[in-house]
């Protein structure tokens, strides 16, 4: 439950980054896991790369690589805003990385079906 | 005069007040006469002038300049003698509370010392190399320092920042926005001593480095003052500091 002094955009900015993060840490070991069947059990793996083809699963990744790439923009955002000299464009640049990530995944999208 | 209103065209406001001291409390309503021009802090005094004189609350000067009205209203950290119904009431309703974070004495006055304690902690004193006997140093108002500490010098201490941050409200040992804004101005003052101590005060467990960089703080600052930018500059100096090796953090 968002509570009224955290309605704001750079609050919201925050909490995408830390929801694709967590997003993000959930998926690392499955993939490792299915990384790891090219060495184990290659069968497996071709099984999984064709059940990869299936539409929802096309959409599934594209909900993957937009939590990549918010992470990614929301993250060289913050490094910005601390290693960097203050810039007062901080509602622009959060704006800006949730525009650019949502171009990406929109981009993999069409590129995938 | 609050007790008789000029004009009531602004219909009957429903105002819940938390009623309480530290060890609990509820919200009680009220209802209040709604004026064409009235603040936060006429609503808060017409109930204790009309309706219940046993509300406590905390106010000074009414204008903006003691910051000691500060309180919760609909859920934001707020000046309540610069906050106008108007602006902040939804459907003519407002509730008042406490500033968050800090313990309630009772009602809508909150205990400070922890937030001033947090203020001494980061070294927010100012620390003289000069004496009574030298020469004014001179300082120049443009010179990048300078400028720096005079985006945060004019703090005064609301808590309104420190009411709005998250980290405080989970990591009760953060030294909060103010308190890092008082330190960065310091920090960079030139007739300063103690910028080596201070830096390495705040680069503590509980300092700097434990801003998330959520922004509420600056978006709720009713000066507009930017304690996130001050808190980053204070992450870059201190890291620097350590990185050269002019801090250490050792003997923590």
């Amino acid at each position: 439950m968002i509570k009224p002094h955290q309605k704001h955009s750079l609050w919201l900015a925050a909490l995408v980054h830390r929801v694709s993060g967590i997003g993000l840490a959930l998926f690392l070991p499955f993939h490792f896991y299915v990384l790891g069947l090219a060495l184990n059990d290659t069968a497996t793996l071709d099984t999984f790369l064709r059940w990869t083809e299936h539409p929802m699963l096309k959409v599934a990744e594209f909900g993957l690589v937009l939590f990549l790439a918010l992470h990614l923009f929301g993250g060289l955002r913050l490094l910005a805003l601390e290693f960097l000299p203050w810039n007062p464009a901080q509602k622009t640049f959060a704006a800006l990385a949730a525009a650019l990530s949502v171009f990406i995944a929109l981009l993999f999208l069409l590129k995938a079906i | 005069m609050i007790s008789q209103p000029l004009r009531n065209n602004a219909g009957q406001l429903k105002v819940s007040v938390w009623r309480g001291d530290e060890s609990g409390g509820r919200h009680v309503d009220y209802d209040v006469p709604g004026l064409e021009s009235q603040t936060v802090l006429d609503v808060v005094t017409w109930i204790q002038r009309h309706s219940d004189p046993s509300l406590s609350y905390r106010f000074a000067c009414r204008v903006g300049m003691c910051g000691s009205c500060a309180m919760t209203v609909n859920g934001v950290p707020r000046w309540t003698c610069r906050s106008h119904v108007r602006d902040v009431a939804r459907s003519n309703l407002l509730t008042i509370e406490p500033l968050r974070n800090l313990p309630v004495i009772k009602d809508l006055a909150c205990d400070m010392s922890a937030f001033f304690e947090k203020w001494d902690d980061a070294m927010g004193r100012f620390h003289p190399t000069a004496t009574r006997g030298d020469d004014v140093e001179p300082i120049r108002p443009g010179s990048i320092g300078r400028r720096e500490a005079d985006a945060g010098i004019e703090c005064i201490n609301c808590a309104v920042c420190y009411s709005a941050c998250d980290v405080v409200a989970y990591k009760q040992d953060y030294l909060g926005p103010a308190a890092l804004n008082r330190a960065w101005t310091l920090v960079n003052d030139v007739r300063d001593a103690a910028r080596g101590a201070r830096l390495r005060a705040v680069a503590s467990d509980a300092g700097c480095h434990s801003c998330h960089s959520h922004q509420s703080c600056t978006t709720w600052c009713p000066i507009e003052l930017n304690p996130t930018a001050s808190i980053a500059g204070l992450k870059r100096q201190s890291a620097l500091a350590i990185l050269t090796g002019k801090i250490s953090l050792d003997d923590e």
